[in-house]
């Protein structure tokens, strides 16, 4: 392949526009920091800890924050700020664990209802309609009820309620494409129904579905701290920003500290991956970028 | 006479050949007959126009020859002939080895012809994936391809997206496409409708470049008559589903027997002489094709039709050798 020189007709690379976006827009800015934040600490969590999440001194118990324990400690004197970054953890690995398996599931499910024929769309429109008639507090109760609460649970619930969601976007994207001229001169050049999908429909499919997984990020951390604050994920002791928020909850009067400590970075989570998935689809939608 | 055009052709040298092809659409209003009793011969190396105004079932020909018919279309009777196999009794493989390998097409809107998320090399070296040979030698023939359909700079050129050619660019890359595996019926759908004039006329010069070169067949679908008479050596004119007219391209223009070919002509505005303040039309709508009339289907719109028209759809017959019309009244004439 020859050089090209960055200043004849190439345009940018999607990098190099996504560099250029974030310097005029600081809330892609934050986004892009407040994630970076998360994720780091979620994957250095053992070693930026300051304390053994799980050690137990009952005679330091709901201490305020203080020099040695910055936010404090909980009903079980355990350290509030270590169990916040273990907690980080648990929430980011249902988070990705959760969305990449149901977002491959519904790319494949969904593109087979979109292009696949007539009678297969209205089976798996059917079981996608289906899944999402039930709340997904209920099912997660119904799941829990017969598997009992576990992090594997939770991962399951979001996984099954995700898979119809995802699996719609992607049929509605792929039914709107499979009329396009291309596929259809792809076809009369020759194309089976696997290098359509497999190439021309994923190429265009792939792109929307990833915003929409990068937003759908603290939607899936607020539903794990949610089960968790129920009881319904994570067993004890393990931290999590949901079991967190339920310990604190007990002492809210004296002890503010504790709710603070599960919530805020719930907010921020949220607040983090929302401002970076506006900026990919700023970024990275194709009717923006086809006009520049 | 027409000294200078090659005299008839013989059957069997035929690229392919379309008879009695009747296609049904199942629509919520009835059962609507797209394609009655159409018939077209498309000689080897020849261009054939095809002509008609919109929804007389030109596209629907097209969608048959490829069996990329619409779900609710039904085959009711016909032969599509092409190299001697029925192309309506392929199996789903057999097709697949002929779309794009020996029939290959060029569609009209080049904004949305190619896939807009992939590289133009990544789509042109994608489309070579039955030629068994290493990558660098697939680059290089789509860079080959391109500059040979006039765009310069080709190596750089593959490594842009659609959006960064222009619309002739596009067409011209959708053209390099579909003459990268070398196909024996190039079909051509109105590839210049979105295009201006100006890049009308190099599409058209750069296409018949290409067939001299490759020395396929071309099946030209219009609505510019003056392209037609310029491009191709024979005319077929369709008329709400059915082939009212067809005729080598001199028979066609200065001798046409069917009233709506003369109709159309009239209003092609390049052949308007003096300044009116209105632009001709045929009169009259397309018949409905769920209720047809069971007579001549031009007969509501048609200025010479008499009392002596038999109320019955008038049978195809020779005006001479290798030109055909329906028409009750030049078929009289002859007799």
């Amino acid at each position: 392949m020859p050089n090209i020189p960055a200043s004849t007709t190439a345009a940018p690379t999607p990098w190099q526009s996504l560099i250029n976006h974030l310097g005029r827009d600081p809330m892609a800015l934050l986004g892009i920091i407040l994630v970076v934040i998360m994720v780091g600490s979620a994957i250095l969590a053992p070693w930026i800890a300051p304390h053994d999440p799980n050690k137990i001194n009952v005679r330091y118990r709901l201490k305020p924050p203080s020099a040695d324990h910055w936010l404090g400690t909980d009903q079980l004197g355990r350290d509030v700020l270590s169990r916040v970054i273990m907690g980080s953890r648990i929430a980011l690995q249902v988070a990705l664990i959760s969305i990449a398996v149901a977002g491959s599931c519904g790319l494949l499910l969904g593109m087979l209802a979109g292009y696949g024929p007539r009678w297969l769309d209205s089976v798996l429109i059917v079981l996608f309609d289906t899944v999402r008639s039930f709340p997904t507090i209920m099912f997660a109760l119904a799941v829990v009820t017969l598997m009992g609460p576990s992090l594997n649970t939770v991962i399951l619930v979001v996984i099954v309620t995700s898979i119809p969601v995802y699996g719609r976007i992607v049929r509605s994207q792929t039914q709107a494409l499979r009329n396009h001229e291309f596929i259809l001169a792809e076809r009369a050049m020759g194309a089976g129904a696997m290098r359509v999908l497999g190439l021309h429909m994923l190429s265009n499919v792939i792109g929307p579905l990833l915003i929409i997984a990068s937003m759908d990020i603290p939607v899936v951390v607020t539903i794990e701290a949610g089960l968790s604050f129920l009881g319904l994920g994570v067993r004890p002791p393990t931290a999590s920003w949901g079991a967190i928020l339920n310990d604190g909850y007990a002492f809210i009067r004296n002890t503010p500290w504790l709710v603070i400590a599960g919530g805020v970075p719930l907010i921020l989570t949220t607040l983090g991956f929302t401002f970076l998935g506006e900026a990919l689809r700023d970024v990275f939608d194709p009717k923006l970028r086809r006009e520049a | 006479m027409h000294t200078e055009y090659p005299p008839p052709v013989k059957p069997n040298s035929l690229a392919l050949s379309i008879q009695d092809l009747s296609i049904n659409f199942q629509t919520v209003r009835g059962t609507l007959k797209a394609l009655r009793q159409v018939s077209i011969d498309i000689p080897r190396k020849r261009i054939v126009g095809l002509v008609g105004e919109s929804g007389c079932g030109k596209s629907t020909v097209i969608n048959a020859i490829l069996r990329l018919l619409a779900e609710n279309a039904r085959i009711q009777s016909g032969v599509i002939e092409f190299q001697g196999q029925d192309i309506l009794q392929m199996t789903p493989d057999a097709l697949r080895d002929m779309r794009g390998n020996r029939i290959s097409v060029v569609f009209q809107d080049p904004m949305t012809a190619l896939n807009p998320v992939l590289s133009i090399g990544r789509q042109m070296i994608d489309i070579q994936y039955r030629e068994k040979t290493s990558r660098a030698q697939k680059t290089a023939r789509a860079a080959a391809m391109l500059t040979r359909v006039g765009i310069p700079d080709a190596r750089k050129r593959l490594e842009q997206y659609p959006h960064q050619f222009s619309g002739g660019m596009r067409q011209r890359i959708a053209i390099a496409m579909a003459l990268m595996a070398k196909p024996d019926l190039l079909i051509a759908d109105e590839p210049t409708t979105a295009l201006d004039a100006t890049l009308e006329i190099q599409i058209i010069d750069r296409l018949r470049k290409l067939h001299q070169d490759i020395g396929c067949s071309i099946l030209f679908v219009s609505h510019h008559l003056g392209l037609v008479a310029e491009f191709c050596d024979e005319v077929v004119v369709m008329y709400a589903g059915e082939t009212v007219e067809s005729g080598n391209v001199r028979d066609i223009f200065y001798r046409a027997a069917h009233p709506y070919t003369r109709a159309l002509l009239q209003c092609d505005p390049a052949r308007i002489k003096e300044k009116s303040p209105v632009l001709p039309t045929i009169p009259g709508e397309i018949p409905d094709m769920v209720n047809l009339p069971d007579a001549c289907i031009f007969a509501a719109r048609c200025p010479i039709k008499q009392h002596g028209c038999p109320l019955t759809p008038p049978p195809a017959h020779d005006i001479q050798p290798g030109h055909q019309a329906r028409c009750h009244l030049s078929a009289r004439k002859d007799d």
